[in-house]
């Protein structure tokens, strides 16, 4: 099997808060992978560590190896911005720019210098189709993005996202704010998508997890537990921990 | 007393704070026009806000040059005030250390705790000769007032840029950051515009304490009615007008002092009718809702 990221012997520390204690992980290339385990278990700080986003915080401290197509993107070599842009990042909450519909989606093309406006205009109607957005916003592009609902917020930000054609993309619990129709259109994109990307899931959610992935990681107290095929975990999970987690023993 | 009772005591108290502001204003507003009018009925209200010449031992009151004289300050110290504080708010905001903003916060704040009669003192003494041996002339100007000036409005500008740069969300920040953008283009592109309505209103503010200043404006602008033909020449401003000459105004001439009060809270009205459209213009468009 062919892996797209591999940690290795990964230690975060805010301050002197170990968070997370020497996690291994390998994610496989062009496929969707699931974090579950309880709140506070450091499963967003796990991957907020693979698109450098924890280099905000001043506390922050690591150590340990993160590779990304072999490449370590902490070597201080690495250009960040760049970095950010093959690792993508959908969040909990909605959180389109208060500007139209068009111009979040061109976005991330106008930072990296994408000014023409038939390429713009061609890429925000492909990463839209691609979000499975466009049949809903085709005639009010130019319109706030603020007045879509939130399921829509969600899929214009993944369409964001897309939009700069990143390897990998981050989703840190991406449907916690949405209803259940909402939360379907998105696990259907996330299967539309797979194929092009490699998509890692955040989710509380463990119906979701069986859902969408075909890879699961179990985080507990900022170890990991037990990782492999989702249907292997979720039907003889070899840790009883992970046993009592997903029957809702705990969590 | 009933529980019924307290709260509505309570309520009509608070009632009665908020009303004493709006009653005080309203007497203030009263008497300055029971006082003004007569000036501007004998003058006429053109002659006396398009007359040149302002001589009261003639019977001349025209005050278009001292308009002039307080617009043309106001707007040059915002000229250099405005950039110069949305700046500053960027750098204390998204860009200095935390060490570096706890020096450079209280800084900017004792700017603004400074008594005007003190800006004043060091314009004259230091600023004024210094344009003299720089620019020519007397070195009382328009040009030094407003430099006195924006000083003054800085640190107001700054602080409430400041805040406004604060509040946006940090989502946006992260947003922006997580799709490949850099720390400037996040603050140009996203921070920036987001927060434009809190430094409009930072605008507005140091607008208002510019117009209204009067003992700096009076120590460095050189007071001479005129309009001037350059930012180098004297002006008077319609604060000093009235603060200049109180003192032995009797008859038309005192009551022309307080018709130039009236001018000068509707001239404040105006200016804060239209950056309040602007204010609220923008809101519209950058907050919740469609465009």
């Amino acid at each position: 099997m062919e892996y797209r990221i591999e940690v290795e012997n990964l230690n975060v520390y805010f301050d002197e808060l170990h968070i997370l204690k020497d996690v291994s992980l390998k994610i496989p290339k062009n496929a969707v992978t699931s974090l579950i385990g309880p709140s506070g278990c450091g499963k967003s700080t796990f991957i907020r560590t693979l698109n450098r986003m924890n280099d905000l915080i001043s506390t922050f401290k690591m150590d340990g190896t993160v590779l990304l197509d072999g490449g370590d993107i902490y070597n201080p070599k690495v250009d960040v911005v760049d970095l950010r842009k093959k690792v993508g990042m959908v969040f909990q909450k909605p959180n389109p720019f208060p500007k139209s519909i068009f111009d979040n989606v061109a976005y991330g093309l106008r930072v990296h210098g994408i000014n023409d406006k038939d390429i713009l205009a061609q890429k925000v109607e492909e990463s839209l189709k691609a979000a499975a957005l466009w049949d809903e916003v085709e005639n009010i592009l130019e319109k706030s993005a603020m007045g879509l609902s939130g399921g829509q917020q969600q899929r214009l930000c993944i369409a964001r996202t897309i939009a700069v054609e990143p390897e990998v993309i981050l989703m840190d619990e991406p449907c916690s704010a949405l209803d259940p129709i909402s939360t379907t259109k998105i696990e259907d994109l996330i299967h539309k998508l797979k194929n092009d990307f490699t998509i890692i899931i955040v989710t509380h959610n463990m119906q979701q997890a069986t859902r969408v992935s075909k890879h699961t990681a179990f985080f507990l107290h900022g170890e990991i537990v037990e990782s492999g095929l989702t249907d292997k975990i979720f039907i003889e999970p070899e840790d009883k921990r992970t046993e009592d987690y997903i029957t809702g023993r705990f969590g | 007393m009933s529980k019924w009772d307290e709260e509505y005591f309570i309520e009509k108290g608070l009632l009665l704070t908020a009303i004493s502001s709006i009653i005080i204003i309203a007497l203030i507003i009263i008497f300055i026009f029971r006082e003004g009018i007569p000036a501007l009925q004998s003058a006429g209200v053109f002659n006396f806000l398009f007359g040149m010449d302002w001589a009261p031992t003639d019977g001349k009151y025209g005050i278009f040059p001292m308009i002039i004289g307080s617009l043309g300050i106001t707007a040059l110290s915002l000229l250099m005030a405005v950039p110069l504080g949305v700046l500053c708010a960027i750098f204390l905001a998204e860009i200095a250390p935390a060490n570096m903003r706890k020096i450079l916060n209280p800084t900017i704040q004792t700017l603004s705790g400074i008594p005007s009669v003190v800006y004043g003192f060091f314009g004259l003494v230091l600023l004024v000769p210094f344009m003299r041996t720089q620019f020519g002339g007397t070195g009382f100007s328009m040009f030094t007032a407003s430099v006195i000036l924006t000083v003054m409005i800085l640190p107001i500008i700054v602080s409430v840029s400041e805040d406004a740069l604060r509040s946006i969300p940090q989502e946006y920040k992260e947003a922006s950051l997580a799709l490949g953008a850099t720390h400037w283009q996040t603050i140009k592109n996203v921070i920036f515009p987001a927060a434009i309505p809190g430094i409009i209103t930072s605008i507005i503010l140091g607008m208002g304490r510019a117009i209204g200043e009067t003992l700096a404006i009076i120590m460095v602008a050189g007071n001479v009615v005129q309009i001037p033909n350059s930012i180098f020449d004297p002006v008077r401003a319609l604060t000093s007008n009235i603060a200049i000459e109180m003192g032995y105004a009797t008859g038309v001439h005192y009551n022309a002092l307080f018709a130039t009060g009236i001018i000068l809270v509707f001239m404040i009205i105006v200016l804060l009718v239209i950056a309040n459209y602007f204010h609220y213009k923008k809101k519209v468009t950058i907050g919740g809702g469609y465009l």
